[in-house]
This record gives C-alpha cells, structure tokens and sequence, in this order.
C-alpha cells in the first residue's frame, strides 16, 4: 500500500526528469503538442516505459474483468430466461395445446355416454376449459400483442367462446334426443381441429423457438471476453519477461498477483462457460427434445381419440372426399400412425434412462392394445351393433377408453420426467455461470491494482 | 378382396349381357343355360332357381329407363325367404342418424322412424313376428357392400332408386316419393327455388342432388366454399352431412337449405323455427327397399308387403306411419307413391 499513492505524482513528474527536453510549446501547437512531447519522452526513457506498461496492464486487466462479467451475464440472463422464462411459457403452451385436444375428447366422450354426460368426464371438461383460458390470459402477460405468439394467443381468445357455444348447444340438443347435437358436436370439433388446435399449435411452436433462441444465446462463446483474457495473459507474462531481462530478479509479486488474477477469472471463464453450455446443450437434446417429442405424441393420441368417439357420434353419416371410408375412422388411423412414430422417436430420445424410457415403453404397449380393441370395437359397429361397440369403446373395462387412458397417464408420466430432467440441468447450467460476473469484476480489480504495484516497486528502482 | 372380385365377375357378366341383351332376352334356352353357370361362378352359390333366373334377364340387359319398375308383388317362398326364415330373424341395414326415418334414441336407446316401421311390417309378413329383426345401423358408403357381403338381407335406408345402383342391388317398388326442396327460417323472405335465393348464401351437402342441383342453376344464391374440394375448404356451405346444413342455418352462418325434403322434415321436426319453402320439391326421386342383386324371391315378397302397407287409405299402415313420424315436418302428402312393376 505504499505505492499506490505515488503512482499519480510519479506520472506527473516523469517528464521532468532530467534529459527530457521542457521544451516551449510552440506558437500553433498549443496543448496537444505538449501531450506529444510528454508522451515521446514517456517513450523514450525507462521509467516512462514502465510508467506506460503499467497503465497499458491495469487497463487490459480492468477490460478483461469488465467484458467477461459483461458477456457472461449476457449468457447468465440468457440461461435465466430459459430456466424462469422461455421455457415454462413453452410448456404452457403446450399446456394449453393439450388441454383444448382433451377438452375435445372429453366433449365427445360425454356426449355418447347419452343423455347425462358422466359427472368426472364432464368436470374433465370444465378443467380443461379452465386451464386453457387461465394459461392463455398468463401468456398474454408476458406477450407482446403484435408479436406472432400474441397473434395467436388473441386468436384463441375469440375461438374459445366459440368453441365452448357449440358444444353447449350440442348438449342441449342431445339431451333432447335430437341428432341436431351430433351436428353440432361435429361442427364444434371441425372449430377445434381446423382452428384452435393449429393456432395452439403455431403458439407452442413460437414458443419453443423462443426457447432455442434463448438456449442458444446462452450457450454462445464468450469470445470477446476470452480474446481480452488471452491478451491481458500474454501482456502480464510479457511484462514479467522484460523485467526478468533487465533486472534478473525471477518474480515480481504485484505482477505475479495481478498475473495469478487474470488466469482465474480465464480458466474460471472457460470451465464455467464450458459446463453452462454442456448443461444447457443437454436440457435441450434430452430435455426440450423429449418434451416436443412426448408433447406431439400426447395431442396425436388426444385427437386420435376425439376422433374414434366421433365415428361412433357421426354413425357413419361423414365420409372422406371419395365417400368410400369414415372420414372420423380415416382421421383416427392417421392420428394413430403419427403417434406411432412420436412413441418410436421418444424411446430413441430416452434410451438407457430407465424412468425416462420405462413410461414410454408403456405408451407403446398402450397403444397397441389400443389398436387391437379399435379393431375389434371397428368390426363390432360394422356388424351392425351399436351398443356393442359403444361398449367397447366408451365402457369402463376392456375398452379403447381404458387403453387411451393408461396411453395418457403413462405419457404425462413420461413427460413430468423429462420436465425435470430439463429443468435440473437447466439450472446447473445457470447455475454454473453464477458469481461468474461479480468474481470476474473484483478479480479484475485487484489484478489490475496488483499489476500497478509490481511496476511501482520498479519504478521506486529509478527515485 | 373377395367382393371386389366378385364385383368385376359380375360387371363383366353385365357388360357381355349387355351387348347382346337382346339376344338373351329372346334366346330362353341360351339364359337358362348360360346364366346359371355364370352365377354358379358368382356370389350367389347354388341358391339358384329357374324362376330367379329367367326374371333376372330383364333387369340386367335392357337399358335403364325406368328404374322405379319393381318385379311383380308374389308372397312365394324363395331361397331366400327360406334363409330368412330358417334363421328366424330379418337383418336389416338401417340408419340410426336420420331424424323420424331412422334414428336411434340416445334416451332410449331404441331405433325409431318411418324406415324402422316398414322393417317391422317385413318381419311380420315374412316370419309373424314385428320383432323378429335384427337392426344393422350401416353407414352410408356400407349399403350396398352390406347387401354384397349377405351382412343384411334388406337395407331400408332412405335409399334412392337409381339406374346406377340398380347394376349393384335389386329394389323393391317406391316406398316413398322425396324431391329436392328449400329450407329456411319461416320469418325469411325466401320462398323457394327460385329468383328469391339471389344473394343469398345457400347450404347443402357435399356431392349430393341438391348441390348438383345449385350448380346447374343457384339463381343467384353464393352455395360453393371458397376453395371447395380442397384441404382448404372450410365446410361452410357445402357441409359433409346434411343435417350440418341445420347447425349452419341455426348458427346465422346461411340463410337456407337446399336438400332432399325427406330429409329435410326431419330438420323441420328438430327446429320449429324452419320450415319447407315453395309448393313442392322441385326434383322426383323415389326410395325404394334394397337387397342383393338376384333376391329376386325376397324383392317381390317385399312388393307384396308394400302393397298391404300402401292398403287401406287414410287408414292404411304406410299412413299411420306417415302421420307418427314425416307429417310435422312434411304436411300435405295424401298417400304412399304408386308402384310401377316390369311388364315382361
């Protein structure tokens, strides 16, 4: 602490040491000509050497703190947002994806189930309504209405009264007995699959890019920050080089230090950055990757089930374009196939994770019971009973109903798995940058106040 | 598979009977000898009979003109009455979507409706039992393939009698005469088809009559979605059933219907608020029972009930059923549609 103090008068003699010519500043020259004149006496003279490197180190220390804990909490908010932000309004909008398909499946199971929906399919439907709409005004929140998700939310938020008004009215038809609500039940999942659920869709996707965007930029390299490091390094290394040269003393403490400063804050940079990017890399392939993944197959069995209840509700009455196949059937074998190939990529994206896999592998085998029952509940209707199949279909036991419901339970399962899988190794990739500025900033302090006092110690030499 | 084979067996059977339909017509030998072996290969195994044959003659070599001719009315017992009753049940293929023709009550969970009805008076006729059926709710693509594959033995199913499906199915003579007709809000000022639809924005069902009928002459009234027949299309005014037709109406999203007026009683009987516009349907089409090509047993047993259930007047079975269930919706009719029969 003895230096410090000196360093300003030290400056501000140099140039009157001796053999620095005091020259008068010229008629024309004025202030700046004698800055000049300073400056090649700086240059010229030792003491003004080392005068100019300690400045020229503190400042490429200071610099390097400064842009790593600049850069870094660029990268730390980035991987805040992803954690507290992006990807929870992803998963709500999935969230509100699924709840409209389920709502729509629910609408047409209570609907054949007669006259009095049951009570626990009716309250799923009221839930599902619910949460869609709670989860629509919470995006809206933190939306911008211009932006293309704050479009769709806007969209969605006409198209639900509508919706709910159609399947009111199918209600009140069907309890009277009138076919009108079949009609209406119909024209209500028409609204759903060719309006709600694309714009839910396109939501979700808006969403997730969002999230990948923020995962990106979180995982970008700080590059500016690590060139800065590399050159404060070099700079710190080559100083104390010089003064080995000239003075053959093998340390100098203030350089050391501020040297020792420079190297933490790098290697703390480089590892932190490299665990936050692999952290974050890896809640994106196994967590967000699996969650779409799960997400899709869940909505494609939602609608695959939406649709095998309304080939029972339409009783044959809509068929495809060519009028030669049940357009619900057709739509039902489509939805099926997709979710076929979701479960297939799912078990992929999941591998040896046992609690990752074991739920999906259930879904699988879910679904081709669920297949099987289809095809059975199929020939039953095309013989001609109808009840029979109803039973097979909407019944409380050995019914398609049973095997979607095992299919979505052991997908929500599955899901609720790879949230966490998400969310834990999201937040130890933030958490890996953290302290990171702070520390970057205090390091570079004091290295660069170190640097200043190892070259005062040489300066002291020439008092 | 197999239908489709035996599809293309018979359209070539008839193709080749065409050419020479006269020929066999004439040449009695040549029908008995030939056409036994051609069916013997065919569906219709060794159920065959002279009678069955030599009628069948007719209805396969000479060009439609006439559809709606039935085979004479005859309570005789044919192969397949015998199957029928050795079986002790009728099949019938029926709808359970059509509002007072052939519904299933969601309450009761009953099929009912003027179809259900003539299904009824069959079964008593045939086997002394009302009850004695078996209802197949079909969808309407499965009609005719229902018959093909001895699903049902009758489909009675608001299934109009054309030339086209006369090549796949035998018809009894017309139970009920149907048309196209408009309907919209009893309040609207249109009143029917004609230059009142001008502007309007018009409802009907995919590829059916009533479409066809717009696009030969809409008088003015918007009837095609915006790219129809496309992914794209929104199902707005052209809908894939046409009791869509009703919700659209109901929803303000047209201001009319333009579909079969069978059909349409049975929108009228859900909404007091419509009704039927204009005198009468501007179309004729005529329904008719369906069963297999070759029936020919149970097709005239069939005349012979719809002769009983067209008897009597006001009184008449097919009257009392009229009044139950179509004359809410369809006032006016005074009685069942005349059968017309081949006079060979």
């Amino acid at each position: 602490m003895t230096y410090p103090p000196n360093a300003d008068p030290q400056r501000e003699r140099a140039p009157d040491r001796p053999g620095v010519p005091v020259t008068v500043p010229a008629q024309r020259g004025g202030v700046r000509s004698v800055a000049a004149e300073r400056l090649r006496a700086a240059a010229t003279t030792e003491p003004g050497r080392l005068q100019v490197i300690g400045a020229v180190l503190a400042l490429l220390v200071v610099a390097f703190g400064a842009v790593t804990a600049l850069e870094v909490s660029g990268r730390a908010s980035a991987a805040d947002d992803v954690v507290t932000r992006s990807q929870p309004l992803s998963a709500d909008a999935a969230d509100v994806y699924r709840s409209l398909a389920d709502a729509d499946t629910m609408a047409a199971s209570g609907f054949l189930a007669g006259a009095e929906e049951p009570r626990d399919v009716h309250e799923q439907y009221e839930t599902d309504i619910k949460e869609a709409s709670r989860l629509l005004v919470k995006a809206a929140a933190s939306t911008d209405t211009s932006s293309p998700s704050g479009k769709e939310i806007t969209t969605l938020n006409e198209l639900l009264p509508q919706y709910t008004g159609l399947v009111e009215r199918a209600r009140a038809n069907n309890r009277q007995g009138l076919p009108l609500g079949g009609a209406y039940l119909r024209y209500a999942n028409q609204k759903m699959t060719n309006e709600l659920l694309p714009a839910a869709e396109r939501l979700y996707a808006a969403e997730t890019a969002r999230l990948s965007a923020d995962s990106a930029d979180a995982r970008r390299w700080p590059f500016l920050a690590l060139g800065v490091g590399v050159v404060a390094l070099a700079a710190l290394v080559w100083t104390q080089r010089r003064t080995y040269r000239r003075t053959n003393r093998v340390f100098n403490h203030g350089l050391l230090a501020a040297t020792a400063a420079a190297a933490v804050v790098l290697l703390w940079l480089a590892v932190g950055h490299t665990v936050a990017r692999a952290e974050l890399h890896g809640a994106m392939v196994h967590g967000q990757e699996s969650l779409d993944v799960l997400n899709k197959a869940r909505i494609n069995s939602l609608k695959a089930r939406a649709n095998e209840n309304l080939t029972l509700v339409a009783r044959g009455a809509v068929l495809t374009a060519d009028g030669t196949q049940d357009r619900y059937e057709t739509d039902y074998g489509t939805g099926m196939k997709a979710l076929d190939a979701q479960l297939r990529s799912a078990g992929k994206l999941a591998g040896d994770d046992s609690p990752g896999s074991e739920p999906v592998a259930r879904a699988v085998t879910g679904v081709a019971e669920w297949q099987e029952r289809h095809r059975a509940a199929r020939s039953t209707d095309d013989q001609g009973d109808y009840d029979g199949a109803l039973k097979q279909i909407i019944g409380p036991e050995d019914s398609t109903g049973e095997s979607f419901a095992r299919v979505d339970e052991a997908l929500r399962q599955a899901l609720a798995h790879e949230q966490g899988e998400f969310t834990t190794a999201a937040r130890s990739g933030r958490g890996a940058l953290g302290g990171l500025p702070a520390g970057a900033a205090v390091l570079a302090v004091l290295g660069a106040v170190a640097a200043i006092a190892g070259i005062n110690r040489r300066l002291s030499e020439y008092r | 598979m197999r239908g489709t084979n035996l599809r293309a067996a018979r359209g070539r059977l008839r193709g080749w009977g065409g050419v020479t339909g006269m020929a066999v017509a004439c040449a009695v030998t040549a029908a008995f000898t030939l056409l036994p072996l051609a069916h013997g290969g065919g569906s219709l195994g060794g159920q065959d009979t002279g009678r069955a044959v030599t009628s069948a003659v007719p209805a396969t070599a000479e060009a439609c003109t006439d559809p709606e001719a039935s085979l004479p009315a005859s309570s005789a017992d044919g192969p397949t009455i015998q199957k029928i009753r050795e079986r002790g049940k009728l099949i019938a293929g029926v709808d359970q979507n059509s509002f007072r023709w052939g519904y299933r009550d969601p309450e009761t969970r009953t099929l009912e409706g003027f179809d259900i009805d003539l299904v009824r008076a069959l079964a008593k006729d045939i086997l002394g039992d009302a009850d004695a059926v078996i209802f197949r709710a079909i969808p309407t693509n499965q009609r005719i393939a229902a018959l093909e594959h001895d699903r049902v033995d009758v489909v009675v199913r608001t299934m109009t009698i054309n030339c086209g499906r006369l090549e796949q199915v035998s018809f009894s003579t017309a139970y009920f005469q149907a048309g196209q007709q408009v309907l919209a809000a009893k309040e609207s000022d249109i009143t029917g088809y004609d230059r009142s639809l001008a502007g309007k924005r018009v409802c009907s069902a995919e590829g059916s009559t009533a479409y066809e009928a717009l696009k030969k002459e809409s008088f003015g009234a918007v009837f095609e979605d915006e790219h129809e027949d496309t992914d794209q299309d929104p199902d707005l005014l052209t809908v894939p059933n046409q009791l869509d037709c009703l919700v659209r109406l109901q929803l303000g999203e047209v201001d009319a219907v333009v579909t079969d007026n069978a059909l349409a009683a049975g929108q009228a009987a859900q909404d007091p608020a419509v009704e039927l516009k204009g005198d009468k349907p501007f179309t004729t089409e005529y329904y008719g029972v369906a069963a297999k090509l070759g029936a020919d047993d149970l097709v005239a047993r069939v005349n012979h009930v719809l002769e009983d259930y067209r008897r009597g007047g006001a009184d008449s079975p097919w009257m009392r059923s009229y009044r139950e269930w179509l004359e809410a919706g369809l006032p006016g009719i005074e009685g069942p549609p005349q059968p017309k029969y081949r006079s060979n």
